[in-house]
């Protein structure tokens, strides 16, 4: 086989972003403390230019490089560009936050960098070889940032526990990745996907390696019953990890569903006995567990992990629909949810300061009085999430209930709806704190002004999102193809 | 029964044997250890398997460094067994439930019906001077390399991920500096004064 260096073109995001993780790296050794901004600032400006050349070499129809191992298609192009975005803002937001508590170090942006890069990995993946890998480097970079802040015991416990239960679901996943290459001989999506479609495999040996790949599919998503690590990873991980940990990484975890059950094994989607069996349960788990109790917590840090958890369940449902509107509603949600959950923590990261964390809703009592601006950009994510019109939660719902509606599973729709509905309490309850209680801290916010721009940025595309969800919508839509 | 067929059965018990006793032996150096003796034994499995490089890899690097390291630690670390085991009676019934129904579909998934020789034909046996190391080493670096790549990352991250988190400046830490010891001056540690004689 000739090769040729065009060929690489396609990969040239990852090239591109592993080129700026090792910059970073070494740029970082050569710097003293008070010029920790030169790191924060070549990776924002890398990860801008990551999403430039991401757009530069996005194309219709898909290519396949690495004999196979790697894929860049429409799919993987949206995904990549929300990924980078997102991470941008989890950086941004975390600046300040770092740099008060003598966290502003350039471990924070080399694993963070590299955490993108698993990303990345995961959306282009073409064989369960580089999705496994991919997913490993992500899981890495984020262990070791959960334990990023070294004088907190939390951390170093979340760490641990997510680190434990990340190596089982990644051993659970191996073991069916095992399973289907037994049953069929390829690594490779596309031609496993052939092979599924032939018909003629062993089908009891690739339901029990699709149950396998499932189990931790929903530990990586953390889908109910595989879901205890969540909350104590996000309560116990210091804010801006948080952030990043709830954001970007939940796009990758769509892409990873997608490339492993969609592209892989889509002809073994069907009724209970395919995986779309196996989803709809962890679906309605994930919706009535996270909704029910996150009600019951004090800590938003906490209530957020629930939120995330049920929000799963929604993305979820749209996949196990099965047709074009269910990946197109699910990855529209998941971009969605992405950018409600930077912004939701952001104004976690915006209320705290040093030796102040305002991790309590009660910190959260009378904020209209202190910020009337901050509130109201809270106001606006809280109602997006519970998925109130005219934000863009609502959409959202509404775009995956219709998928599910369209292929006879209303029941499940409606269960989806009454969640919902019981979730909406826990979000509405913020927003009366916020609004209709006294402050009982009364110190003034401050909050840099990047960090209010973009803050405020982000609050009102949750509008503009919602007025005019079309935009968004055709280009998942479109990612999606056929 | 064949010689080959004699000497799978005997590794296959071993490694099954030391399995066992990993999870079950009260002391954890003996755990690691018996751990070795179930990588050897696997080991001997592949190269009944004409997997001849995997066989030396898995000696070399997980008997040779993986484990020596970790019995490092191991010894190095004042492990409280009793604590580790606490609660262990009480989750025992519902672990052997767990193991009894995970070994029951895997025996029923991963048996002769599904896996076996009508099933897929057994590979054909290579020549004596087959290398597959060779073959191993024609597709890592061309097929593979792209996988091959992304692991070294992996490697890259797993060594900035343990610095990061183990460095650490304490602020009351007392250490020596070699550097300023070495060009200290006389001036900076001897002082003269000259005094009047005292006068008896």
């Amino acid at each position: 086989m000739q090769f040729d260096s065009t060929q690489l073109i396609p990969a040239l995001p990852e090239i591109f972003l592993l080129t700026l993780a090792c910059v970073v790296l070494v740029v970082d050794l050569f710097i003293r403390d008070e010029q920790r901004i030169v790191s924060y600032a070549i990776s924002q400006v890398g990860l801008i230019l990551t999403l430039v050349i991401t757009i530069l070499v996005s194309q219709p129809g898909t290519q396949i490089l690495f004999d196979g191992s790697y894929i860049r298609d429409p799919m993987s192009d949206l995904l990549k560009a929300g990924i980078l975005l997102i991470t941008f803002l989890a950086f941004l937001y975390a600046k300040d936050y770092l740099r008060e508590r003598g966290l502003f170090k350039g471990e924070f942006y080399t694993l963070g960098l590299f955490a993108v890069l698993g990303m990345l990995i995961m959306t282009s993946a073409n064989s369960f070889l580089t999705i496994y890998l991919g997913l490993e480097l992500l899981a890495l970079c984020l262990y070791a940032l959960v334990a990023f802040n070294k004088d907190s015991t939390q951390g170093a416990e979340a760490a641990m526990k997510y680190f434990v239960l990340g190596a089982l679901a990644s051993g659970m996943l191996l073991y069916g990745i095992s399973m289907i290459y037994g049953a069929t001989g390829t690594l490779r999506f596309d031609e496993l996907a052939q092979l599924v479609t032939k018909g003629d495999l062993n089908r009891l040996v690739m339901v029990f390696g699709i149950v396998f790949l499932v189990i931790g599919l929903a530990f990586k998503l953390g889908a109910v019953p595989f879901h205890m690590w969540v909350p104590d990873v996000y309560h116990g991980a210091p804010t801006p990890v948080t952030l990043f940990l709830g954001s970007a990484p939940k796009i990758a975890a769509f892409a990873l569903a997608m490339r492993l059950l969609v592209d892989g094994l889509a002809d073994l989607h069907g009724g209970w006995e395919g995986w779309q069996g196996m989803l709809i349960i962890l679906a309605i788990l994930s919706m009535a567990i996270g909704n029910l109790i996150a009600i019951a917590q004090t800590n938003i840090k906490r209530m957020l992990a629930y939120s995330t958890i049920s929000h799963v369940g929604f993305i979820l449902l749209g996949i196990l629909a099965g047709t074009k509107e269910g990946y197109t509603a699910a990855m529209f949600y998941t971009l969605v949810y992405a950018l409600m959950s930077a912004g939701g923590f952001g104004i976690v990261i915006a209320l705290s300061r040093k030796g102040f964390e305002a991790e309590n809703l009660d910190d959260y009592k009378g904020l209209n009085q202190r910020s009337p601006w901050f509130a109201g950009m809270m106001l606006l994510l809280m109602f997006s999430m519970a998925g109130v019109p005219p934000t863009v939660g609502f959409f959202a719902k509404l775009f995956v209930l219709d998928a599910v509606v369209s292929v006879e599973l209303t029941w499940l729709a409606l269960v989806g709806v009454f969640f919902s509905i019981i979730g909406a309490f826990y979000y509405i309850r913020i927003i009366k704190l916020m609004y209709f209680d006294q402050p009982i801290d009364e110190t003034p916010l401050t909050v840099g002004m990047d960090t209010r721009l973009v803050l405020s940025l982000n609050g009102l595309a949750m509008l503009f999102l919602g007025l005019f969800p079309a935009g968004l919508l055709s280009l998942c839509s479109s990612a999606i193809g056929s | 029964m064949t010689l080959e067929k004699l000497i799978f059965y005997v590794l296959a018990a071993v490694v099954i044997l030391s399995a066992t006793m990993v999870v079950s032996r009260r002391n954890p150096v003996h755990s690691a250890l018996f751990l070795i003796l179930a990588f050897v034994a696997c080991s001997g499995i592949w190269l009944l398997a004409e997997a001849e490089f995997l066989a030396i890899v898995l000696v070399l690097v997980y008997v040779g460094a993986v484990m020596v390291l970790f019995l490092f630690v191991l010894m190095m670390l004042d492990i409280d067994i009793a604590v580790l085991r606490a609660g262990f009676i009480k989750l025992l019934p519902l672990g052997i439930i767990m193991a009894i129904a995970m070994a029951a579909e895997l025996i029923l998934i991963v048996g002769p019906e599904n896996f076996g020789l009508q099933e897929y034909a057994a590979p054909a046996r290579h020549a004596a001077d087959y290398s597959n190391t060779e073959e191993i080493g024609s597709v890592l670096y061309t097929v593979y390399m792209y996988p091959f790549e992304i692991a070294a990352v992996i490697l890259l991250v797993a060594i900035i991920a343990a610095i990061g988190l183990t460095m650490r400046k304490r602020p009351g830490a007392k250490y020596l500096d070699p550097a300023s010891q070495v060009v200290v001056k006389r001036d900076e540690r001897v002082r003269l004064v000259s005094m009047d004689a005292e006068k008896g």
